[in-house]
């Protein structure tokens, strides 16, 4: 089970959690002028990367808060959590290198 | 005698032929086939040679398969050495007289999801699509150990999905009624009817989640994972495929036009007119090379198994509401199937919350089982499609095809899609059962929405 630091709440067990899939993928602002592949781009393929991901958790039973998450797919290793709106942090080879360890 | 045929009704569904035979696919598999029709020197399994070989203290017994270094090119590779692609290589050479082609696989022979799913196989998907593909899947199964010569241990011991809830019982019963519009077999069984078919079954009114009924494939069944993919692997090897263990596929090779041209390879490069990628949870990250993204997300999901125990769980029982599902294996181990678990992963494990859920509802379901202990857990990495059905299909990469998004339940798919994966490499289109089943199904808004129709996660 995952230890997950909600930037809110601390860490807490993946049990109080639920995933919400990759993050930072922004509904077209242009709606109207998308075309039906940009939209299948954006409602349904995914990066599904075999190393780190920026991806979605919501504190369910917690403060029920959205936040995105740093993690390593081939360890689970988190490298950090961080509010909705940031951008996606940039992070230095050494901490890339301790996630995938 | 079936609940329907003492009620009368057994001429409602007989199993039958279905139509999706016409156009000739399949049909070199239904008659058994002679191995001198085919082999260099693949020896044949039978009564008499198992007792030639023990009176001969079974040291006369040879390599399955030929063990190869790759070669620098070939017409056609296979990427990924599990029982999905070594089935493809199989049906390109059996029924597409192909026979220049290489599987390749990153570890060994059939370890990834092959070696570590529960092995259902069954048909009993709602829609259309679903159902022929896998019922189209199902019929290879029920001649697979003929064909292979190589016992499979397919056993068609039922598959009984229980309902605890009245959405349950309406669901389940339209999905009786749609299979048995297609002539798949599925029937509708009161809780006591169930209990007869299952004995362990716990119906009493006083559970959380009492059973109100099941629907019962009689058809379905298991089979030994690692004799399919064994099996697969010597009839193609003996056809000439080459067999490429330690072999991890790092780039797709293009040409000028954008098309195929071969695979760089950790055991160096091999070019191929075609290139079939069969990489279950890796096929985001292979096709990835090809500059080629997937709707698909890979978690991993998990199972276990029991210590083994004699005889006593007569079929197999699956609960989609409180998510249980559990087998046993010839070895008397109950299989055990969890849930995924819900993040992106590549690590093959996954967290011990989810089959402690599983395990309560086996024990609230099969009293009798509380005492049993677990010996081993593991996990698989299950490539899932927003609409939880396959892609088995072209590519916008001429040259490249990919067969995955089989999620939580290609086990029992494998022949079927091992068939029709090769029909749409070797001429380069779909067959008519996996045409729907394409990447631009998501675009053009035809998604074969199984995710709520299936059962719990095969």
């Amino acid at each position: 089970m995952l230890l997950i630091r909600c930037p809110y709440c601390g860490e807490r067990s993946e049990i109080e959690f639920a995933n919400g899939g990759e993050a930072h993928i922004a509904r077209p602002a242009d709606p109207m002028s998308r075309t039906d592949e940009e939209w299948a781009q954006y409602l349904y393929m995914r990066d599904n990367p075999k190393g780190l991901i920026a991806e979605r958790w919501r504190h369910a039973h917690g403060c029920n808060r959205f936040f995105n998450a740093l993690r390593d797919t081939r360890t689970d290793r988190f490298v950090m959590t961080y509010e909705m709106g940031r951008p996606r942090p940039e992070i230095d080879a050494a901490t890339a290198a301790e996630a995938a360890r | 005698m079936t609940f329907l045929e003492k009620n009368g009704m057994s001429f409602l569904f007989k199993p039958r032929v279905r139509s999706v035979r016409a156009d000739g696919v399949g049909a070199a598999h239904c008659r058994p086939t002679g191995l001198a029709a085919r082999g260099m020197n693949m020896q044949k399994f039978s009564a008499l040679s198992l007792a030639q070989k023990a009176l001969g203290g079974h040291l006369g017994w040879t390599p399955q398969w030929r063990s190869v270094a790759p070669k620098p090119a070939y017409d056609i590779v296979i990427v990924g050495g599990g029982g999905h692609g070594l089935g493809t290589a199989y049906y390109l050479a059996r029924q597409h007289g192909l026979r220049n082609i290489a599987v390749i696989e990153r570890g060994w022979l059939a370890g990834g999801n092959t070696a570590r799913n529960t092995t259902i196989i069954r048909s009993n998907y709602l829609f259309n699509e679903s159902s022929s593909y896998y019922e189209h899947s199902l019929k290879l199964w029920e001649n697979l150990s003929q064909e292979l010569n190589y016992n499979v241990m397919f056993s068609q011991r039922g598959c009984l999905m229980v309902a605890h809830t009245v959405h349950d019982v309406q669901v389940f019963k339209r999905h009786v009624h749609a299979n048995r519009l297609n002539g798949i077999d599925n029937e509708w069984l009161s809780a006591e009817e169930a209990k007869a078919f299952c004995p362990p079954l716990n119906i009493s009114p006083n559970i959380r989640y009492p059973v109100l009924g099941a629907s019962l494939q009689r058809r379905a069944g298991t089979a030994r994972h690692d004799a399919v993919a064994w099996g697969f692997a010597r009839a193609a090897s003996d056809m000439g495929v080459d067999i490429i263990e330690n072999c991890e596929v790092t780039g797709i090779l293009r040409g000028p036009g954008g098309e195929v041209r071969g695979v760089e390879t950790t055991r160096g490069t091999i070019r191929a007119g075609k290139v079939g990628v069969s990489a279950a949870g890796h096929s985001s990250v292979v096709m990835g090379m090809a500059g080629i993204r997937l709707p698909l997300q890979s978690n991993p999901l998990q199972a276990l198994v029991s210590e083994p125990v004699k005889p006593a769980f007569p079929t197999i029982v699956m609960s989609n509401t409180i998510h249980a599902y559990i087998s046993q294996s010839d070895k008397g181990e109950m299989v055990i199937g969890a849930g995924t678990d819900s993040y992106v992963s590549y690590t093959q494990r996954g967290g011990l919350h989810i089959p402690a859920h599983t395990l309560e509802a086996i024990c609230e379901l099969f009293p009798m089982f509380r005492r049993l202990r677990m010996l081993r857990s593991w996990g698989g990495i299950t490539d899932n499609t927003p609409d939880r059905s396959p892609i088995t299909a072209k590519t916008p990469v001429p040259g490249l095809y990919v067969n995955c998004g089989w999620g939580t339940g290609g086990f029992k798919a494998t022949p079927g899609a091992a068939n029709l994966f090769a029909w749409t490499i070797a001429r380069d289109e779909p067959h008519p059962i996996n045409a729907p089943f394409t990447i631009e199904r998501f675009r053009d808004g035809v998604m074969i929405d199984e995710a709520a129709a299936a059962a719990v996660a095969h």
